[in-house]
């Protein structure tokens, strides 16, 4: 068998011999290296294929070799591996000095040197047993972060000027102000879609008028707190999440530790009595714009004076009700701030965990929101 | 150009809106040297390195790297360029969610058509190069700074880059461990003769590795000093740049 110095690319030939039957020469030339070694190794294994019965000895000639590197002496190593035979029938001959730093500075046994472990295989027992204790411990941890920040506000109290004002107003802006524009816009198209849908239903009753009691009721109850709930969830409990936990894997909470800051006091308080005292006036914005949209229905399909429309919805609420649903926003405001503060803490990591703190805060709030806001309505049957 | 020159830095000028950053700065790296930029803080000499490996381009002045200008080329060349070249950051820059493995083998993935099986191989050489052979299954979050610094070593020497440009390697290690990191710098400029551009501060690197370097002066924004560290140490004119390299505090109280 011969094979000519073939081209394998622009500058890696090779020449396979056979001297005697059961010997095989490997005669090299040109460059080595990155980019020429795959192809010359998918070449030499095609024609390697072609049948090497009865293989004694191996010799790669590599004086012909110009440059080698790494991806080279893999090759070379590889080409070893292919004819099958033990190490000392093996020989990789004619290495210049240069190449022979390249070979030895390479040259480790890869099936002996720390063996690549595969993964443990997931068994059934094991997980369900690892997901009932991270459960068990993400609940704990919950409760001992409740516990944490109680004590930091009972310490609050007694000292009160160990709290920020300017956190608190800054917190208040982000969380507050800059929401509206969204809580707003959201809120008017809710009441649209609420009066049109419930139009449709009324219309047929001649009872037009009670699409303002309808809006209302709805929205002051229900969905005016819900609404703004889950908008604040979205964009400040995953900020609250991304940004703490930025700092915990920045080492900066560890640094506020030492400096005698209590971090609870010092980045969830504020955080807190932000989110408790603007989410209900935003709550009380979005049950504005609401039976605002619901008046663009009244008057514009329902052909309703608008000074009835108002009249209607006033009478339609009661201050208990509108309480009721504030203070509802209220509860929501607290779960928000909480969660996304304790995924922030949790976080540790790298990049990714930023990410999954934001995720699981945003995920967690509007959970316990719904949950929530289903327990007040039980509460209410019972109340009468 | 000079056959064994690969990389120069034409009349570079940076500015950061009104602050003027680097001012006319010019210098020449040969193939297989060792090279060092060196400069107190404030210098430039991160922000010369910025532009160096294509992440900013210059007010005005040029990169070239292997006779191609960096600077003003299209696309295609420069994502080209971009594979000649390694960059070790300062904080190494592993990507956290993936493996030690992982990582080196990302820029062979994407650039290289090998065989499948191969790339473990590859990764694992390239990563015993290093000193880290058993480290693939690692998380970097897993392993110390050290370590870090050489697993970011290996994946910059994933595709055998004809420039290795590093940022502050021994900053943030221990003198025995940032020696170490010298010592492997010097055994892959060697075997593999790969050029090394390296910025930093730290004297006993500068001595240790460096053949050539360059001063930035945070004053005049441009190159004070130009030569062999030792020689500049010993026999510098101007007394500033003599004390610079004796670890001096240049002013005030002492």
């Amino acid at each position: 068998m011969k094979t000519d110095f073939s081209d394998i690319s622009d500058n890696c030939r090779y020449e396979i011999r056979t001297p005697e039957p059961a010997n095989v020469l490997i005669c090299l030339r040109g460059d080595l290296v990155l980019h020429t070694a795959p192809k010359c190794l998918k070449k030499i294994r095609v024609d390697l294929k072609k049948g090497l019965p009865g293989l004694e000895k191996a010799i790669i000639d590599i004086s012909g070799i110009d440059r080698l590197d790494d991806y080279g002496a893999m090759v070379l190593s590889e080409i070893l591996d292919l004819t099958a035979l033990p190490p000392d029938r093996t020989e990789i001959a004619g290495a210049k000095e240069d190449h022979r730093k390249i070979l030895d500075m390479t040259d480790f046994d890869r099936n002996t040197l720390c063996p690549l472990s595969p993964p443990p295989a997931p068994n059934l027992v094991i997980v369900t047993g690892e997901t009932v204790i991270n459960a068990y411990y993400g609940f704990m941890h919950f409760i001992s972060f409740i516990g944490a920040v109680a004590v930091s506000i009972a310490r609050t109290i007694r000292r009160p000027r160990s709290i920020r004002p300017g956190d608190i107003v800054v917190h208040m802006k982000t969380t507050g102000v800059d929401a509206l524009p969204v809580v707003g816009l959201i809120s008017l198209m809710l009441g649209l879609i609420i009066a049109f849908i419930s139009s449709m239903q009324l219309k047929l009753y001649g009872a037009n008028i009670y699409v303002a009691d309808l809006v209302a009721l709805a929205m002051v109850s229900e969905l005016g707190p819900i609404m703004t709930g889950i908008i604040v969830a979205g964009r400040s409990g995953s900020a609250y999440a991304a940004e703490i936990s930025t700092m915990k894997i920045s080492e900066e909470i560890d640094a506020l530790m030492v400096m005698g800051f209590d971090p609870n006091q010092f980045l969830v308080l504020p955080r807190l009595i932000a989110a408790l005292i603007v989410v209900p006036m935003l709550a009380m914005f979005s049950n504005l714009f609401a039976i605002a949209g619901g008046a663009i229905i009244g008057v514009s399909m329902l052909s309703l004076p608008l000074d009835a429309y108002i009249n209607q919805s006033m009478e339609a609420i009661t201050l208990f009700e509108l309480m009721w649903g504030l203070s509802k926003a209220g509860v929501f405001a607290v779960l928000i701030a909480i969660i996304g503060c304790l995924r922030g803490f949790q976080a540790k990591g790298g990049a990714s965990s930023v990410g999954n703190a934001a995720t699981s805060a945003v995920v967690t709030s509007i959970f316990l929101i719904v949950f929530f806001d289903s327990m007040f309505a039980v509460i209410r049957i019972y109340w009468g | 150009m000079e056959q064994d020159e690969c990389l120069r830095v034409e009349n570079m000028m940076v500015r950061y809106g009104e602050t003027l950053v680097l001012d006319d700065v010019s210098f020449r790296v040969k193939r297989g040297e060792r090279f060092i930029i060196m400069g107190g803080s404030g210098s430039g000499k991160s922000t010369l390195l910025r532009h160096m490996i294509g992440l900013e381009s210059p007010e005005s002045g040029k990169v070239i790297i292997e006779n191609i200008d960096m600077t003003g080329t299209d696309e295609e060349t420069f994502m080209n360029l971009l594979k000649k070249i390694g960059v070790l950051f300062q904080s190494s820059a592993l990507i956290g969610s993936m493996t030690v493995g992982e990582n080196v083998a990302l820029p062979i993935d994407e650039h290289l058509r090998l065989e499948k099986h191969l790339v473990p191989t590859i990764v694992r050489m390239k990563l015993a190069m290093v000193g880290l052979a058993c480290f693939e299954q690692y998380l970097p979050s897993e392993i110390s700074g050290g370590m870090k610094k050489r697993a970011g070593l290996a994946r910059a020497l994933a595709l055998n880059p004809e420039i290795l440009f590093l940022d502050e390697p021994s900053a943030g290690l221990d003198p025995v461990t940032a020696a170490e990191i010298d010592e492997l710098i010097l055994h892959i400029n060697k075997t593999l003769g790969t050029t090394i551009v390296i910025v930093t501060h730290d004297l006993d690197s500068i001595f240790a590795v460096g053949q050539r370097v360059i001063l930035l002066d945070n004053a005049t924004k441009n190159i004070i000093a130009h030569g062999d560290p030792y020689e500049i140490r010993d026999s510098h004119e101007n007394p500033e740049v003599r004390k610079f390299f004796r670890r001096k505090a240049v002013s005030g109280r002492n």
